[in-house]
């Protein structure tokens, strides 16, 4: 359902400004959004100052770098540190995007960071992506054939395969999902842009033989045509990719099939 | 059961608070809250012709009121909703279609669409005022 307000365990609080660093020449300031389960209060938005000629450039880089050298309790989830895993997906300075390819150059001002939007909070910047796996789990994300296996690879021409570009790049950081009007008020039915992504790629895989079955599992008034191209998706993917088209595409496969 | 109760204590974090108000999705809500207009707009249009049925003192009551200061800002603001509104419709066929999804097309298309719907209006209000 729609609600514009936030919860009243949700309202963000004024939090605690860290002390800037000494004997830093170039400070940037950060405000990040924290949340402790621990101590029963609501969450809040601390100050912290970063010296950025003692770290990287990057906006994960300087999440770490407060980490490591003034407060070690906060928490985010964070891997490959360059842009292929999808762990350090968060709302950076109004857009959600991956911290690790994310530059602090980029942005002017302080730099604002909180957890991926609409979503239950673990704990500061990590939101609990249960839910989100367990729609990417609904939609059967494997190659489904009735077809006996070959003795060799299931192939597929040229062609074919350029048609999984644009897609198989998906790393599932829920950047888009998260940005998505549509999923923030019907989130529980709405599969989101990321998941009608990921459907998508399946259903154009030539060497997939459930088509058929996948258009059933999505023609649905939630699942899939909750999409109203609002676009958000395709402006905050950090890797350029576009589910709002891929939706559009399901959305014509729909029609095409009773033609 | 620690678990569960930790669960559904558990914040949401913020969204509309924090996600920076980019064109298509302003575009978006636009859409949507002119679309809501034209039912006001209709039922206009309907109490006008069922004035104009019911005889001339009805009908000279309710276009007296229309041809106000007040009444004529509020039918631009109208016009301004079913042009904008049926703009956003061409907009959104072209997506259905598979085109302009990409951001930068997106973005033209919003910025088209809102100045269009303006430019249209403002000639309507002129045609308006030269024949009516």
């Amino acid at each position: 359902m729609v609600q514009l307000t936030l919860p009243k365990n949700s309202k963000i609080k004024a939090g605690k400004v860290w002390p800037k660093p000494e004997g830093a020449a170039r400070v940037r300031e950060f405000r990040i959004y924290r949340w402790d389960p621990e101590d029963g209060r609501n969450p809040r938005l601390d100050t912290f100052f970063v010296d950025v000629d003692d770290c990287g450039p990057m906006v994960l880089d300087a999440l770490l770098w407060i980490k490591n050298k003034v407060d070690p309790t906060l928490a985010l989830r964070r891997s490959c540190r360059e842009g292929i895993c999808g762990s350090c997906a968060m709302n950076i300075d109004g857009m959600n995007t991956l911290a690790c390819t994310k530059g602090m150059e980029e942005i002017s001002g302080p730099i604002k960071v909180y957890p991926l939007p609409h979503m239950n909070v673990v704990k500061d910047l990590v939101p609990d992506l249960t839910h989100f796996y367990a729609q990417h789990k609904s939609i059967e994300p494997w190659l489904h054939t009735s077809s006996p296996t070959p003795e060799t690879e299931w192939l597929q021409s040229h062609d074919d395969r350029q048609k999984l570009d644009g897609l198989y790049e998906c790393i599932l950081c829920a950047c888009c999902s998260t940005s998505c009007p549509s999923y923030w008020w019907n989130g529980d039915r709405y599969l989101g842009p990321a998941i009608l992504l990921q459907a998508y790629r399946w259903l154009i895989d030539s060497r997939d033989e459930a088509t058929g079955e996948r258009l059933d599992n999505l023609e649905d008034p939630f699942r899939l045509y909750r999409c109203h191209t609002i676009m958000n998706c395709a402006q905050t993917c950090p890797k350029g990719l576009n589910p709002a088209k891929a939706i559009a595409e399901i959305k014509k496969m729909m029609v095409e099939r009773q033609i | 059961m620690a678990d569960a109760r930790l669960a559904a204590s558990r914040p949401l974090s913020p969204h509309l608070q924090v996600f920076r108000f980019i064109l298509t999705m302003a575009m978006s809500i636009v859409h949507r809250i002119t679309g809501g207009f034209l039912y006001v707009g209709t039922l206009f249009v309907a109490v006008w012709l069922v004035a104009a049925a019911s005889g001339p003192e009805w009908f000279a009551l309710v276009d007296g009121v229309y041809q106000s200061w007040i009444g004529r800002l509020i039918l631009l603001g109208l016009v301004w909703s079913l042009i904008h509104h049926a703009i956003g419709g061409v907009r959104h066929f072209i997506w259905d279609l598979g085109y302009g999804f990409d951001p930068k097309t997106a973005d033209r298309l919003a910025l088209f669409n809102l100045v269009a719907g303006v430019v249209l209006t403002g000639i309507v209000a002129i045609a308006a005022l030269l024949f009516a």
